[in-house]
């Protein structure tokens, strides 16, 4: 990536892999594995946002989860600003965990009923940071302000916020610590349409505000083109294209990534009755069973012999373009 | 497509009466669906979308829900009224309908096979051999690969995209008139979506069955729908042939709804957003549910709810303002 080496990379991920064992049998032995992720290369620059898409099973909450040692890597390397985490452990780790958070998908899940907005927003303070009780208050406020919600909030339940805002507690809780790094796990996939955008413009905001670096994982490929500034296309826990996000949406390269877009209804029936549907035929395969060769060759429409003799190369068709297929060009 | 109306709905009005209060899930619904039209609903959750489409069929758990007025007209019987037996000779027969998620849908106990003929049999009163047949016919239809060992399948031996097909399948059973599908695809990845969008087209064309598209996504219905009818807070605020809608929105929450969305054709600047939460149903609706988010609301908003006004002869509105104009709207 030429035009990105001057800028600082922020996260590094290296040949990751992540098998979680399928056992069975009286002994519980390990009889197979769900490659969930199988072999990733990705960088995020300081300050960019990087657009994970893929459909349901393609491993993009698994990716996620294992940058932020929530999961053990299986293989390969996940490296934040020159620190390799699979490698990092206990206190150590410890110390860098505050730098990057996660926003999740479903606020209705990820708070607890039970506490406050103060004692959501306040507990990573508690965990990580020794402030006074009237520094955190303060902090608390600033933080609900931050997000557009009001100081007056902060003794209420979950319950009582409507999707939106509850997403809003989270994203404030998220950055209670002053992260460099949040990864965003489908965070709108849960809200209204008419609140999504809300809670995008916030995320947008807030970047520009801190500086925030962003790995947005979603398979709302409109949105994505939206707030990316890099896309990686993820199929069976492989990425299949990376490139900005432009050259993506205008000139996919990956048979995939073609499919990928054309499948994606856009809301103008001007638009709509011109447009060519690439239909992949079937499912996308197990996870547990990966199809030989190219991941994506059994619904492939321009699959040859070669996609199932061999993987296809990680390869980079131009400055920044990456594809996985033998015939991309 | 002729203007001849199957079934027309007139001031539908649902309640849910609740431990917390009344829920005014539906208000004053009126709507025609023509023979052979392909009819897009298009709302947030909570705006009523899929409980308008139960009631028509008395599918909302009564109590707490209640259908407190209105008519439903399907050929020359009002749905609403008819006794229970004749309405069980309509559903499922005459208008079919697919539900959001092929899981909870389909009973996980019984094979495909059975789940398909059970409709034939009741509705047809098919010899079990005919049954057979149709039902492996039916499969072939929606596009599932090896049709006769998929009869014998469970539910939890296929795929999301799969199930759905199978839903589809067990709705179309019976050449339906009319094919209500409420959010069919919103479960799915989008290129699975996009196998069941191409299907239903097809089937469309080969049956001419009209159909109600539920859905949140105003991209699907885009490319799909004859015309649409947009809902919020319980009640229809706009209805428009689909060109019309997408190109000159009437209702301030129909374009800001288009405003929000981000395009997957265009890099966009800054998402338009529409303030403010989506109304409490707790509240019977006096005034215009929308005027707290609205950029033009004024005092007739607060005070007075509006209906949903002729603007054209293609175009409903529910809106005191004329975006045309850019002032209140006159002669009303």
């Amino acid at each position: 990536m030429a035009s990105e080496r001057r800028d600082e990379i922020l996260v590094e991920v290296k040949g990751l892999k992540k098998h979680f064992p399928i056992t069975g049998g009286l002994l519980k032995r390990q009889v197979g594995a769900v490659k969930a992720v199988d072999g990733v290369t990705f960088d995020i620059v300081r300050g960019h946002t990087l657009g994970l898409v893929g459909e349901s099973g393609s491993g993009k909450s698994t990716i996620g989860r294992v940058i932020l040692q929530l999961d053990q890597a299986t293989e390969g390397s996940v490296t934040f600003d020159d620190v390799d985490l699979t490698r990092t452990k206990g206190e150590k780790l410890r110390k860098i965990r505050p730098r990057m958070q996660m926003v999740f998908q479903d606020p209705h899940a990820s708070l607890n009923p039970r506490m406050t907005v103060s004692s959501i927003i306040g507990e990573p303070l508690k965990e990580h940071r020794a402030a006074k009780r009237a520094e955190k208050r303060e902090r608390i406020d600033e933080l609900l302000s931050l997000v557009g919600l009001e100081s007056s909030h902060a003794n209420r339940y979950p319950h009582e916020f409507s999707g939106g805002q509850r997403q809003r507690i989270g994203i404030a809780r998220a950055l209670a610590l002053n992260p460099e790094f949040i990864i965003c796990d489908e965070p709108i996939a849960a809200l209204d349409v008419s609140i999504q955008s809300q809670v995008v413009n916030l995320l947008e905001d807030l970047q520009d505000q801190l500086g925030l670096t962003y790995l947005f994982i979603s398979h709302d490929l409109s949105m994505v083109r939206h707030i990316a500034d890099r896309v990686a296309v993820l199929y069976l826990g492989r990425i299949m294209e990376m490139a900005d996000v432009d050259s993506i949406y205008t000139e996919p390269k990956h048979p995939y990534t073609k499919a990928l877009l054309s499948a994606v209804p856009v809301p103008d029936p001007e638009v709509e009755s011109g447009r060519k549907r690439i239909i992949l035929e079937g499912d996308i395969p197990s996870p547990a069973d990966p199809p030989p060769g190219c991941p994506f060759n059994t619904r492939c429409p321009i699959a040859q012999q070669q996609c199932v003799d061999e993987v296809p190369e990680w390869r980079e068709l131009s400055s920044g373009r990456w594809v996985a297929c033998h015939f991309a060009e | 497509m002729g203007n001849q109306p199957v079934l027309e709905v007139t001031d539908l009005t649902t309640q849910f009466d609740t431990l917390d209060g009344m829920v005014h899930a539906v208000n004053d619904v009126s709507f025609t669906l023509n023979r052979g039209e392909f009819l897009g609903v298009v709302g947030e959750s909570g705006s009523g979308k899929s409980v308008t489409m139960m009631s028509l069929l008395r599918l909302i758990p009564m109590p707490p829900g209640e259908i407190v007025a209105g008519r439903a007209l399907y050929d020359e019987r009002d749905l609403l009224n008819i006794e229970l037996d004749e309405l069980r000779t309509i559903r499922g027969a005459k208008i079919g309908f697919i539900f959001q998620d092929p899981m909870t849908s389909l009973n996980p106990v019984l094979t495909v096979g059975f789940q398909i003929e059970e409709t034939l049999k009741i509705h047809q009163h098919l010899p079990t051999e005919d049954r057979r047949a149709r039902a492996k016919e039916l499969l072939e239809l929606v596009g599932i690969p090896s049709p006769e060992q998929r009869l014998k399948s469970f539910p939890h031996e296929l795929s999301g995209g799969m199930r759905q097909r199978v839903m589809i399948a067990v709705a179309l059973a019976c050449s339906p008139q009319v094919l209500i599908a409420d959010e069919p695809t919103t479960a799915l990845d989008v290129t699975i979506q996009a196998q069941i969008i191409e299907l239903v087209k097809d089937l469309r064309e080969k049956f001419g069955t009209a159909v109600i598209w539920i859905t949140h996504d105003l991209g699907v219905v885009a490319g799909l729908a004859d015309r649409v009818i947009v809902m919020y807070g319980g009640q229809i605020v706009e209805e428009a042939l689909v060109r019309e809608l997408y190109a000159s929105p009437q209702h301030p929450y129909t374009s800001g709804l288009l405003g929000s969305l981000p395009r997957l054709d265009q890099k966009g600047t800054e998402l338009v957003t529409i303030k403010g939460q989506p109304p409490s149903l707790y509240q019977f609706p006096d005034s215009c549910s929308f005027a707290p988010r609205c950029p033009y609301a004024f005092e007739r908003c607060h005070e007075q709810r509006p209906p949903l006004l002729q603007i054209s002869p293609t175009r409903k509105a529910a809106c005191w303002w004329d975006v045309d104009t850019g002032s209140p709207r006159s002669g009303v």
